[in-house]
């Protein structure tokens, strides 16, 4: 057996093949499916019936109509909802079940298994919601300008757009992450923590521009290659720029999984009480 | 390698949920063989071995299994196996894929899991129903895959909650040869049970609970004789047990000498069972009494429970 990086990769491997089978394969995953692919189902209805309406005559449009999708439905509530119900299962979902302490009795550091679960929820949120991201953008586009829309992706700034909003959704996911997990950790119904946080995150073109910068949407919509109005109401701040939205939200994320690393370490399985 | 490194050393322990007592300054050493913790329900049992496995931490003092500190899984459990009273699985595992995958998360490799998987199997005797899904196993069942996971990796101690609740008496004889064996093998085996009987016929020693305390220690006869202040029954067949009621009576370590039903034999408690057992010898020397046989009825393990705890411990 190995030691030492050897032995932790090999039981990240294990960890994470057991998590993403349960991800993906187990009854509880029918709902993350639904969430995750609910913004297709009114973008094929958009493919097969062209609203009335200017607007979606018009190809140059169509960045614009995505942004206001993209940012109102798959960022802000997919993707949010989405994070919250895997990673907060990670570790919150087996208390429920009664199944934590399999992994709290094996010869693992407590560590280790935050890492290799918060990489699970990672990959699992990532395929998931990057997928429902790049086909929202191929599906609204395409339909209605096959031939634009090839060379827009091809040739044009269709691609890079196509990048960058999967490059936010992976953004999302690690920084909505790892909140979710350590919320799972820390609060025995998580539900009330993730509609606190989706308020804010809701409200936060209100906020002043010191407070826009304590949440995540701040930074997300930073990023966002094609800006979307915020109302008459907005207080308008400066987006951060990628070079410090990217590596404050990696850095943010790193110190709560310590936490939760911190957390782990020291917890007890006392299901009753959870 | 310390003296220390064989042993499940308790310093002093202590555990409260809040106000609550899970068990008070606890101080043990087991050395390895069958050590059977008996209690009767909520006397701390399971909060001891929780505690010896890192489930719960010590409000107060500490843990060491064979020199490992309990707040190290990494180290503990390449030593130390565990077979809870949960009841509860992984969802949709079969009962091999359940003992496969916590050996990968080991850092076996997958021959090296399959080859202990199917060890652990054998020796539980699961191998018909080793593929079908754990959901579908019966009680008894599921108790033996849990303690196949618990043997998997072959650890050198063995913690068994309640390890026979659910298994019929022909399994349940399988399991108690099985624990026999492994004691022999060398390993620790510390069982918590309150089915006195069996923990009669396959402990070395037993730790007494009651009310999150220890009460008594030891070998079961070891036990008998810390209690001095409790009788022990012997039942004395012989010719004339009327006269050898009196004769004994006026000891003052015999507190009670009562007649058999069948009037052919004598129970006497003492608390003292070496000078009784001097005594008889003197009235059968004097020729008082001729003596058929003498043996101690309740130098069991239901005796000293009833004696400590002032309950019989019930059943399963």
């Amino acid at each position: 057996m190995p030691s030492g990086w050897g032995l932790w990769l090999r039981q990240i491997g294990a960890i994470f093949r057991l998590e993403i089978e349960k991800n993906f394969l187990s009854r509880r995953s029918i709902l993350i499916y639904l969430i995750a692919f609910l913004p297709l189902f009114p973008l094929l209805l958009l493919a097969i019936v062209t609203p009335p309406g200017n607007e979606w005559k018009d190809f140059n449009q169509y960045s614009v109509i995505y942004s206001i999708i993209y940012n109102s439905l798959i960022l802000r509530t997919i993707v949010f909802f989405g994070s919250a119900w895997i990673f907060m299962n990670l570790f919150r979902g087996e208390m429920v079940d009664r199944s934590l302490h399999y992994y709290f009795l094996s010869a693992v550091r407590r560590e280790v298994l935050v890492v290799g679960k918060y990489i699970s929820g990672l990959a699992t949120s990532i395929i998931l919601f990057m997928t429902t991201t790049v086909v929202a953008l191929l599906l609204l586009y395409f339909p209605h300008f096959y031939s634009q829309s090839l060379r827009y992706f091809t040739e044009g700034r269709g691609f890079t757009q196509l990048l960058t909003y999967a490059g936010i959704t992976i953004l999302a996911c690690v920084g909505y992450g790892a909140f979710f997990l350590i919320v799972g950790l820390f609060v025995r119904n998580p539900i009330i923590p993730a509609l606190l946080l989706y308020g804010w995150e809701w409200l936060n073109f209100l906020l002043p521009p010191l407070l826009k910068k304590v949440s995540v949407i701040h930074y997300l919509n930073s990023l966002v290659p094609v800006p979307v109005s915020e109302g008459p109401f907005a207080v308008v701040a400066d987006p951060t720029p990628a070079y410090i939205a990217v590596p404050s939200m990696l850095v943010v994320t790193i110190i709560v999984l310590i936490l939760a690393a911190y957390r782990i370490r020291h917890m007890e399985i006392r299901y009753g009480s959870d | 390698m310390s003296a220390n490194d064989q042993l499940i050393i308790f310093d002093n322990v202590s555990k409260f949920y809040g106000e609550i007592l899970g068990v008070n300054r606890v101080n043990l050493q087991i050395a390895p063989g069958i050590t059977s913790l008996v209690g009767p329900n909520g006397a701390g049992k399971s909060t001891l071995m929780n505690l010896m496995t890192g489930l719960l931490r010590p409000t107060r003092g500490s843990i060491s299994i064979l020199g490992i500190p309990t707040d190290h899984p990494e180290q503990l459990f390449r030593k130390v196996g565990y077979c809870t009273q949960f009841d509860s699985f992984p969802r949709g595992v079969t009962g091999r894929e359940f003992i496969n995958s916590f050996l990968l998360v080991h850092g076996y490799d997958r021959k090296q899991a399959n080859d202990l998987s199917q060890l652990a199997i054998e020796r539980v005797n699961l191998v018909d129903a080793a593929d079908r899904k754990v959901a579908a196993y019966s009680k008894g069942m599921r108790q033996r895959i849990r303690l196949a996971q618990s043997i998997a990796h072959q650890p050198a101690v063995l913690i068994l909650d309640e390890p026979l609740n659910g298994l019929d008496p022909m399994v349940r004889a399988e399991t108690i040869a099985l624990f026999r064996k492994l004691a022999s093998e060398g390993l620790h085996l510390i069982i918590s049970s309150h089915i006195l009987h069996e923990v009669d016929v396959m402990s070395d020693r037993v730790v007494l609970l009651n009310n999150g305390y220890i009460v008594a220690e030891g070998n079961i006869h070891g036990v008998r004789d810390e209690m001095e202040e409790h009788p022990m029954q012997i039942l004395i067949r012989c010719d004339q047990p009327a006269k050898l009621a009196a004769y004994v009576f006026a000891q003052d370590h015999v507190v009670e000498a009562r007649l058999h039903e069948d009037r052919r034999g004598l129970f006497v408690k003492t608390r003292d069972a070496d000078r009784f057992y001097l005594l008889l010898n003197r009235a059968v020397a004097e020729g008082q009494v001729n003596v058929e046989s003498v043996a101690p009825v309740d130098d069991d393990l239901s005796a000293v429970y009833q004696y400590l705890i002032g309950t019989t411990g019930g059943s399963a």
